[in-house]
């Protein structure tokens, strides 16, 4: 048997304790497991750093300024984490078109028809919750791959504006590249302003993604949470009996 | 005309060592060593006194007022003495036509060689009409007056980016020159720009009869290359996060970091922390003041000044992006919650329904 099946051989069938079919599916591989975690973490550590190198804390009491730098941690966690997250995010962009069906780019923007249909199909049964069940989705579903183009969006804006900021104090080339965006957004004053409003979007990304992530569990029972440590997911086969 | 810069020196009584003494002066501050004080001289007596014209348009003559303060004495009095100012509507006596005919005799006898330093942006709205001179139009004067000029010079903020004319809304369409004319335009911007920036870049122009090095916009690297926050005394205290919270604390009074009080010395390009005013006396955050900014583009925009974050736009002036992000994730975690009381009550109907029908079965 290549896929396991499990609880096949229930005999009676008592209430919670249904006898149903599940198949296991390898979906998300190991590059898109790795991204998911160091971006989450990278992400994370921006967000906090972020903020506060926004609205410094007024936490470590120093007589002398040579007694302590953690401002200047602060900065550099920033643009290591920054660092990381583009870094992964190129690996990410490479298995989007070398990657499993999953992975692949085409999830992620909705140009097909069923796409459009599926989203609509989510609002109305996991959003508005007006209709009471829904299809199934092994891998991303179309509203939730939209989301997270979204989020790569944001990303390259991060990535462009916080690069440009950063290219003043750096000698790196690669920073450079993107030194015509502080004209183009007249200044660094702007730039630096966008930059900050645009960590609001990954804020709000996380409450609501972490929210999903439960309610799929709770809701689904697709393994959501621990697919994305181990890469499986079950998916319930059309009871035989 | 056609007097070279040592002749015209010597008419006004300077002597050969001061003559020396200004060589080696301007060498320094057109950022050549020590060994090309030779060559500076030798340009000194061949070279031509140049004319230049000084156009006055939206401004409020403090870049004027800025430049006759420069601090070095031996440069700046010579520079007024060598260089022929032979347009300048502030400082000339001249008045009328024969002013007129002064800038008109310029431009006809220097074609191509004259420099033209402009103070002030140029109002484009309405035909130019809130900035007339003499019966024509501040953009027109500009037009003729850059034409044939060997250099043009934007002195300050009003001709580099327009400055306080241009915050929004920009009524009368202040424009900063480069926008206008269509050759190289050397941007000197601040309000104003520091005596002794003026008084380097027009140096530079003298000594090596080239522009300075420039970068994206416009601006000379020897001056704008590096932030505020990059040479500033208190960046110490940045980085060690010791930051001051009120305009009376202690932490102002140690001289700490002046981040919080919304200094805009990280996204500032000026020489304010190591060529400092009046003689190198101070600058603003030497005096517990944060830097507004002043030669940035927009800055008037990017308000209010003594807030670390400018205000959303469209949101009113106590809203930043914080607080309307803030607010927003808010919204958004009552709305997850309230979700999540709908979920509950949707899954007791599901999980009642599958076992209806396991039962059937
Ligand atoms: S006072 Fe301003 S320029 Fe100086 S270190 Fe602080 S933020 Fe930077």
């Amino acid at each position: 048997m290549s896929t396991p099946v499990i609880g096949a051989a229930a005999a009676k069938p008592v209430a919670n304790e249904l006898p149903a079919d599940y198949k296991r599916i390898y979906v998300w591989e190991f590059p898109v497991r790795l991204f998911h975690w160091v971006t989450a973490l990278s992400i994370a550590m921006l967000c906090v750093t972020g903020f506060l190198i926004g609205h410094p804390l007024h936490a470590f009491y120093a007589a002398e300024a040579y007694q302590q730098y953690w401002f200047g941690w602060m900065r550099f966690v920033h643009f290591a984490s920054a660092f990381v997250l583009v870094a992964v995010s190129l690996v990410r962009l490479y298995w989007a078109f070398r990657g499993n069906q999953y992975a692949s780019w085409r999830n992620f923007i909705p140009l097909t028809g069923a796409q459009w249909k599926s989203i609509w199909e989510l609002i109305t049964v996991e959003v508005l919750q007006i209709k009471k069940y829904g299809r199934y989705h092994v891998g991303h579903n179309a509203m939730a791959a939209f989301s997270y183009f979204i989020l790569f969006l944001a990303f390259l804006f991060q990535t462009v504006t916080g690069l440009a900021l950063y290219s003043n104090m750096s000698d790196a080339r690669l920073t450079h590249v993107f030194n015509w965006v502080v004209p183009l957004m007249g200044g660094d004053a702007n730039v630096r302003f966008w930059h900050h409003a645009v960590l609001w979007i990954f804020v709000l990304f996380i409450i609501v993604h972490v929210y999903l992530v439960f309610y799929d569990d709770y809701v689904e029972g697709g393994g959501e949470m621990s697919a994305m440590v181990s890469g499986w997911k079950f998916k319930r086969d059309k009871r035989e009996d | 005309m056609g007097q070279t810069i040592w002749q015209s020196m010597q008419q006004k009584g300077y002597s050969r060592r001061e003559f020396l003494q200004f060589c080696s002066a301007a060498a320094v501050i057109a950022g050549l060593d020590k060994s090309s004080v030779g060559q500076v001289v030798s340009a000194f007596e061949t070279q031509s006194r140049p004319a230049v014209v000084w156009m006055h348009f939206q401004e409020c003559t403090c870049c004027s007022e800025s430049f006759i303060r420069a601090s070095h004495p031996t440069v700046i009095d010579v520079l007024f003495d060598v260089i022929s100012l032979n347009y300048t509507e502030t400082l000339m006596a001249a008045s009328g036509f024969q002013a007129e005919k002064s800038l008109s005799d310029t431009i006809r006898d220097n074609k191509g060689k004259y420099i033209v330093l402009v103070e002030g942006s140029v109002p484009t709205a309405e035909d130019g009409v809130y900035c007339m001179i003499g019966g024509k139009s501040g953009e027109s004067i500009l037009q003729t007056v850059t034409a044939d000029a060997a250099a043009v010079i934007a002195w300050g903020s009003c001709a580099s980016n327009g400055c306080v004319q241009g915050a929004k809304p920009n009524p009368t369409s202040a424009t900063p020159i480069h926008k206008l004319v269509d050759k190289p335009v050397i941007n000197v911007p601040g309000c104003p720009p520091i005596a002794d920036v003026m008084m380097g870049v027009v140096t530079h122009l003298l000594v090596l009869g080239q522009m300075p090095e420039l970068d994206d916009i416009g601006r000379p690297k020897e001056f704008y290359g590096r932030r505020v926050h990059d040479t500033c005394y208190r960046r110490p205290n940045y980085d060690a996060g010791l930051f001051v919270e009120a305009w009376d604390d202690e932490n102002a009074r140690k001289g700490y970091c002046l981040y919080k009080m919304g200094c805009r010395g990280p996204v500032t390009y000026n020489a304010c922390s190591v060529v400092k005013w009046n003689e190198g006396t101070s600058y603003p955050i030497q005096s517990g003041h944060g830097c507004i900014g002043c030669s940035e583009a927009g800055f008037w925009d990017n308000e209010p000044f003594y807030q670390h974050l400018p205000s959303f736009p469209g949101f009113g002036i106590e809203s930043t992006a914080d607080t309307i992000g803030a607010t927003v994730g808010l919204v958004t975690l009552a709305g997850v919650a309230a979700h999540a009381v709908l979920t509950n009550v949707r899954k007791k109907s599901v999980i009642e329904e599958e076992h209806q029908d396991d039962q059937k079965e």
